[in-house]
């Protein structure tokens, strides 16, 4: 067989040989010194969080040990035995969850709201203002880089205790991740309907209303929902700080140790983001396929 | 012309409405929805507008930003290594598990639909616990410190990241699958020179991805205890201390810029996309 296929003269083929073994050689050169750094990296931030394995291979069997108690009555049954006893609180929780949800709801569409008005300043196809447009880009990036709770405990000084800090935080750090969003969306319409509005004397502000916005809207609405999705999850540990919602409840639950209270909540939050999960994504395919048809 | 042209315009069809009537419905729904939620929620323009000027005050008793003394510019230092060490360290294990777990995942490499159908949605429940409640529950394992922080962001990514790294392979090309499978290559040989080459750059760029994220996430998983600068932030914040309160937000965002920048770079020498 071999005799039929063609080889290159020796002088040729030795020197693409020699040109292949170099490029491999330089290839693994790179990647040895790439594990070094990392290996480096990662001794160093071991030991900076404390990663003790002995301590935790003897205490693995706490976290089973700690998944059996959730899943076990105070009674000693196991917990799905008895509903009643183990959802004894369930109005309760099915308030607070409803409570959370509502959290995010309202503040998902505030910084919904909020990244709108901003995204088509902070765009550079609308707005030639350089200025101007850093400038909104600078206080997005500061709402997307300030973690959610973090603005929550602000505002539970600011506001009290109650659901209002915990809409106020996820509304701000939303508007934060949306308007970069919502901005990249912007800067990647097709400029013709734009120049066309412009070009019949339109206003800036019909130039965005009958230019941009037919052309962004369904785009933003699917980014929108996947960020309810996201701020339900937070919403859902803002109570950890006093924010309203679930999370207060919870949290006095792990800390007290009312291990068949926190596998009620856990499996209410989990199903809860589930569903919605689901849901959103059927949502968010429709609405990409309506933007396919235009 | 004038005739003709009528005559086109006539022949046009009408244009289409510019609202439908599902879509008027959604539009009101959200709309009652929200204000309903704004009601509920007790959060008025008027309720907020009473409070802002406490708002104010605090955010300008913030100024300048201050450590408060060299001592604990050096304890907060601290604290944001070991908020970074917690991101690098849960970033890593999270990627080290979902590696293998993201084969088991995938549907065109293993064909046990059962397998497949329970590890998905495994990894759909652990992904919906938040890393802050992982943490609380790893506290209760290895007890307070940053090893339960760096635990927690590791429950919560490697179920993110064995997602993606399914999706990643499903989605893969099946040319050089079906071309080792020509050459007599054994079921190794397909995932090491037929997946592999394909899948690792997309998962080792989303692992620089969650990382960012996670820097993030480190940064407020003290609030509970479980390490790194949240502890301070928090502590600040709950004895009011703006000054320090602000610049220990100050050293979050420069941080977070940091690995940013760096990760970019990385990002763009393992994809080999232009730097930018």
């Amino acid at each position: 067989m071999s005799r039929f296929v063609a080889t290159l003269p020796e002088p040729q083929r030795a020197a693409l040989a020699a040109t292949y073994d170099k490029a491999v050689a330089s290839r693994r050169q790179q990647l040895l010194l790439g594990s070094v750094v990392f290996v480096l990296a990662l001794a160093a931030a071991l030991r900076g969080a404390e990663v003790d394995p002995a301590n935790f291979w003897e205490h693995l069997g706490n976290f089973t040990d700690y998944f059996d108690r959730l899943t076990t009555l105070d009674s000693g049954d196991r917990v799905w035995t008895d509903f009643s006893d183990w959802y004894w609180g369930f109005f309760r929780w099915l308030r607070l969850l409803g409570e959370t949800i509502l959290i995010a709801y309202v503040g998902t569409i505030t910084g919904a709201l909020i990244a709108f008005c901003a995204c088509f300043v902070a765009s550079n196809n609308l707005v030639q203002s350089a200025w101007l447009r850093v400038t909104v880009r600078r206080v997005l990036e500061f709402l997307r880089t300030v973690p959610d709770i973090v603005f929550a405990m602000l505002f539970v000084v600011a506001f009290g205790l109650g659901p209002m800090p915990g809409v106020l935080a996820l509304a701000l750090h939303s508007a934060g991740t949306l308007g970069k969003l919502f901005t990249e969306v912007v800067e990647g319409v097709d400029m013709k309907p734009i120049e066309g509005v412009q070009a019949s004397g339109g206003t800036w502000l019909a130039r965005v209303r009958f230019g941009a916005v037919p052309q962004v809207l369904s785009n933003f609405a699917s980014y929108t929902l996947l960020r309810l999705e996201i701020n339900v999850r937070g919403a859902a540990v803002i109570g950890f700080v006093g924010a309203g919602g679930i999370g207060e409840d919870l949290l006095v639950a792990i800390r007290k140790f009312y291990y068949q209270d926190v596998s009620a909540m856990l499996v209410m939050i989990v199903v809860c983001v589930m569903l919605l999960d689901m849901g959103s994504e059927r949502l968010r395919h429709r609405l990409l396929a309506l933007e396919s048809n235009h | 012309m004038r005739i003709a042209f009528m005559d086109r315009a006539a022949a046009l069809p009408a244009p289409p409405p510019t609202f439908s009537r599902t879509g008027v419905v959604v539009a009101l729904g959200i709309v009652v929805t929200y204000l309903i939620g704004l009601g509920v929620l007790g959060v008025t323009p008027w309720a907020i507008v009473e409070r802002l000027p406490r708002l104010f005050s605090i955010v300008l008793t913030m100024f300048p930003p201050s450590p408060g003394s060299a001592a604990h510019f050096w304890t907060y230092l601290e604290a944001l290594g070991e908020t970074l060490a917690i991101a690098f360290v849960g970033t890593t294990v999270a990627s080290v598990f979902a590696f293998p777990l993201g084969f088991l995942a995938a549907r065109n490499v293993v064909a046990g639909r059962i397998l497949h159908f329970m590890s998905r949605r495994v990894l759909d429940t652990v992904r919906s616990v938040d890393t802050l409640i992982w943490a609380l529950i790893w506290i209760n394992v290895v007890g307070l410190g940053p090893f339960a922080g760096a635990l927690a962001i590791a429950s919560t990514d490697f179920a993110a990241l064995a997602k993606l790294m399914s999706e990643a392979i499903e989605t893969a090309d099946q040319g050089p699958v079906e071309g080792i499978v020509a050459a007599g290559g054994s079921r190794f040989h397909v995932i090491r020179f037929g997946l592999l080459p394909q899948v690792l750059p997309i998962f080792a760029s989303q692992v620089l991805y969650y990382f960012e994220s996670n820097t993030r996430s480190a940064t407020i998983i003290g609030i509970v205890g479980a390490g790194g600068i949240g502890l301070y932030l928090s502590e600040m914040i709950r004895v009011l201390e703006w000054q320090e309160a602000a610049f220990l937000i100050l050293m979050v965002l420069l941080a977070v810029a940091a690995i940013d920048v760096v990760s970019r770079r990385l990002r763009a020498a393992i994809i080999g996309a232009p730097k930018g």
